[in-house]
């Protein structure tokens, strides 16, 4: 821990903070996170996030709408995994009726689940590389997650908030284009992802901003709720992937991985390396799509029966659980996300506490927050 | 061979001086010479503007400001019209007099730096014989404007900046002025003019041997960090910050930041091609006439302002490809690594001009 005698010493003593507020409008939250930083010169003391900013009822909202409809709302929780969020809800629908979906919907799903997570990673890393005050990672990252959004956008009609799943499998068949450009994007992205790496990891002021930074050992990031890369950095084994197979990943090859540092550059490795595992899943099911149903047959109106039901699935920041009480009626009774963001902010302060300004914004930038997933 | 300006300089004084009082000729000279280097300024700051934002553009994949004019030329000139037509707010807190004063000293300190150095052969404002100590002493005031503006803005974020600042300036000073030193050892003069004048058979970067070397990648850096440019710009750190020591100005005010910084940028890389590259000196390589009598072909100016803008473009470079410096890690560069490498860089080359080891 870098936490030594000196910034003991400075916790203990009786000067005024100095206390600023960083966000809601601030360039390095990613959105309209508040927080309430206590310093003394460069030295963080305290961090205080300020939760509500935009707070929009989102489960309230989801109570007052139908099982089919609800699922929508979820793509403006954590908006940079869209289609993951709108799967869980997809999926606990799904338990509740009991049904099965067909295997062509289960691969899409997959499909395009991964390729969400490499458009998250491809702006994470982007947006690693602003907040550490270099400019071009933005550019090399949105070149790629370009692509992808070009591809949602012609099979879903939408490029962040695709909705593109319903209880049963998805909404439409994919676009005849698909497999053809998602072949060109993986060509493209496995010639780019080196560049990654010679731009910002191998760069010696980024290591140095990074390694033994907001460290968190993996107990704590149990006890804090930390899930996603973030535990995952800690050497926590916690891929819902893995641990929990839906939809079809239990036949996906692919590793889980694991760093053992807990600070900023294994957070930052974990996604990374994370980009190459989702390559290889879509290179495993982008020519093997079985033919069949995109979608199960179901009612018009979905009614589930008396009882709770409960999925997750691995978002690109970590489990995502949807839990629904149902009274038996065509809307659910009480709508719970159990978002990743929110647990992974709650170790904000363990981490950036004693560290410097730059630290902070370091560490907020490999937490990869996304802050309406936050307030809701 | 080369174009002498004092040929023409002396001409415009003598005609002056045919027509008015010698008091008047000189009250007149500084009009014209205040109104060159205002010009000057300005436009550095056009083409500067427009070449960050074009380099920047080169280095991530895009094509940069291409819209007004031919190219985008105009770009800069829109930028500045939309800058002065804005609205100048001074924040009610804040000291209002030092808050209104403090872009104007940054920019006049900027000013005044350029004063010695040589463009050519004679177009030299005032080739004062303690040049380069004058530079240094001028353009360390600039950090007085900066921890003026964060204090006077009454603003936490602004205040944070500027005290980053004033670290960062007064540290990279050290090694900026001992990398200067040994220039000024080799040469034996501190005067611009003789710095050039001494690089005549070949410049300082080639005729120092390895401490020469080691002092120009260390002026480069230093000069990088008193510039307060990525990867150091801890003043400023938009994502920390939001703007550092300037976050509270507006219009031409925050202008004045922005071309002083643009200034000095040139003040810095104009005395490395100066002090290092042989400043408006042709490349002359030894025995080589033909070669050497061709590269006298091309005007002293071009050189200097070539040397010069190729300086520039390493320290944009640096700009989009590092990520920022964290403000411990930037002093501790400084004092365990380039104050020391600076010291002994000294003593070496203090040894190799005693016993005459240089060329």
């Amino acid at each position: 821990m870098n936490r030594n005698e000196d910034i003991q010493e400075l916790l203990e003593s009786k000067e005024e903070d100095f206390v600023i507020n960083i966000g809601p409008q601030h360039p390095s939250t990613h959105g309209v996170l508040h927080l309430k930083v206590k310093l003394q010169g460069e030295t963080v003391l305290d961090v205080q996030p300020h939760l509500g900013y935009i707070h929009r009822s989102i489960e309230k909202m989801c109570e007052a709408s139908s099982y089919r409809n609800f699922i929508y709302l979820t793509s403006r929780m954590d908006y940079l995994s869209a289609h993951m969020n709108n799967q869980a809800c997809s999926m606990a629908v799904e338990q509740g009726m009991a049904l099965a979906i067909p295997e062509r919907a289960k691969v899409i799903r997959i499909l395009m689940s991964e390729l969400t997570r490499l458009a998250s990673h491809t702006l994470w890393w982007g947006a690693l590389g602003l907040d550490l005050g270099a400019t071009t990672p933005f550019f090399i990252g949105f070149r790629d997650r370009e692509e992808i959004m070009d591809i949602f956008e012609e099979t879903c009609g939408a490029r962040l908030t695709m909705n593109y799943n319903v209880p049963g499998g998805v909404m439409y068949d994919i676009h005849p284009n698909f497999q053809k450009r998602v072949h060109t994007f993986l060509v493209n992205f496995k010639k780019h992802l080196p560049e990654y790496d010679q731009l910002l990891t191998g760069n010696v002021i980024f290591q140095s901003r990074m390694q033994g930074v907001g460290v968190i050992s993996a107990e704590d990031a149990v006890s804090y709720g930390c899930t996603g890369p973030v535990a995952r950095a800690s050497g926590v084994s916690c891929d819902v992937r893995k641990w929990f197979p839906y939809d079809g990943y239990e036949n996906a090859k692919f590793e889980e991985i694991l760093e053992t540092g807990g600070d900023c550059f294994s957070r930052y490795q974990v996604r990374v390396r994370e980009m190459y595992e989702s390559v290889k899943i879509i290179e495993q099911y982008i020519d093997a799509i079985p033919e069949g149903d995109f979608q199960a047959k179901t009612k018009n109106v979905i009614k589930l029966p008396k009882g709770e039901f409960y999925s997750r699935v691995e978002t690109a920041r970590g489990e995502l659980g949807v839990y629904i009480v149902s009274d038996g009626s065509m809307k659910p009774y009480r709508v719970k996300f159990r978002s990743p963001n929110f647990s992974n902010l709650s170790a904000l302060k363990h981490m950036a506490v004693g560290g410097k300004i730059g630290d902070l914004v370091a560490i907020m930038a490999t937490l990869d927050l996304v802050i309406p997933d936050i307030d809701r | 061979m080369l174009y002498d300006f004092s040929i023409l300089t002396s001409k415009i004084h003598e005609s002056l001086l045919a027509h008015c009082s010698p008091f008047w000729a000189m009250m007149l000279e500084f009009v014209i010479v205040g109104t060159c280097v205002i010009g000057l300024c300005v436009f550095l700051g056009v083409s500067f503007v427009y070449m960050e934002r074009k380099v920047a553009a080169f280095m991530q994949i895009r094509l940069g400001p291409n819209r007004v004019g031919p190219k985008g030329l105009l770009q800069a000139i829109a930028d500045v019209m939309k800058l002065l037509l804005k609205e100048g707010i001074t924040p009610q807190a804040s000291d209002k007099f030092l808050f209104n004063l403090a872009p104007f000293i940054v920019m006049i300190v900027a000013m005044l730096a350029l004063a010695p150095i040589p463009f050519a052969l004679g177009l030299q404002m005032y080739d004062i014989n303690i040049g380069i100590f004058y530079i240094s002493a001028v353009s360390s005031i600039s950090v007085i404007g900066i921890l003026m503006a964060g204090w006077a803005s009454n603003s936490k974020y602004s205040l944070l900046g500027a005290m980053r600042s004033g670290a960062q300036i007064v540290s990279y000073e050290l090694s900026a002025g001992l990398s200067v030193i040994i220039v000024v050892a080799l040469a034996g003069s501190m005067s611009l003019g003789d710095i050039v004048e001494s690089q005549r058979t070949g410049w300082w970067i080639f005729k120092g041997h390895i401490p020469a070397i080691i002092a120009f990648v260390i002026f480069i850096i230093a000069g990088t960090a008193e510039l307060n440019r990525a990867p150091f710009d801890m003043a400023e750190a938009e994502s920390e910050l939001t703007a550092g020591f300037h976050t509270e100005y507006t219009g031409m005010r925050f202008a004045m930041f922005f071309l002083a910084e643009y200034v000095n940028m040139f003040t810095v890389c104009a005395i490395g091609a100066t002090l290092f590259l042989g400043g408006w000196m042709p490349f002359h390589v030894g025995h080589l006439e033909g070669f050497n009598h061709i590269m006298d072909f091309i005007p002293p100016v071009i050189w200097f302002f070539g040397k010069t803008f190729f300086l520039i473009f390493v320290i944009m470079w640096f700009r989009w490809t590092f990520p920022r410096l964290r403000i411990d890690q930037l002093l501790t560069l400084e004092w365990k690594y380039l104050m020391p490498v600076s010291l002994v860089n000294m003593i070496l080359v203090a040894l190799i001009v005693i016993m005459g080891w240089h060329f």
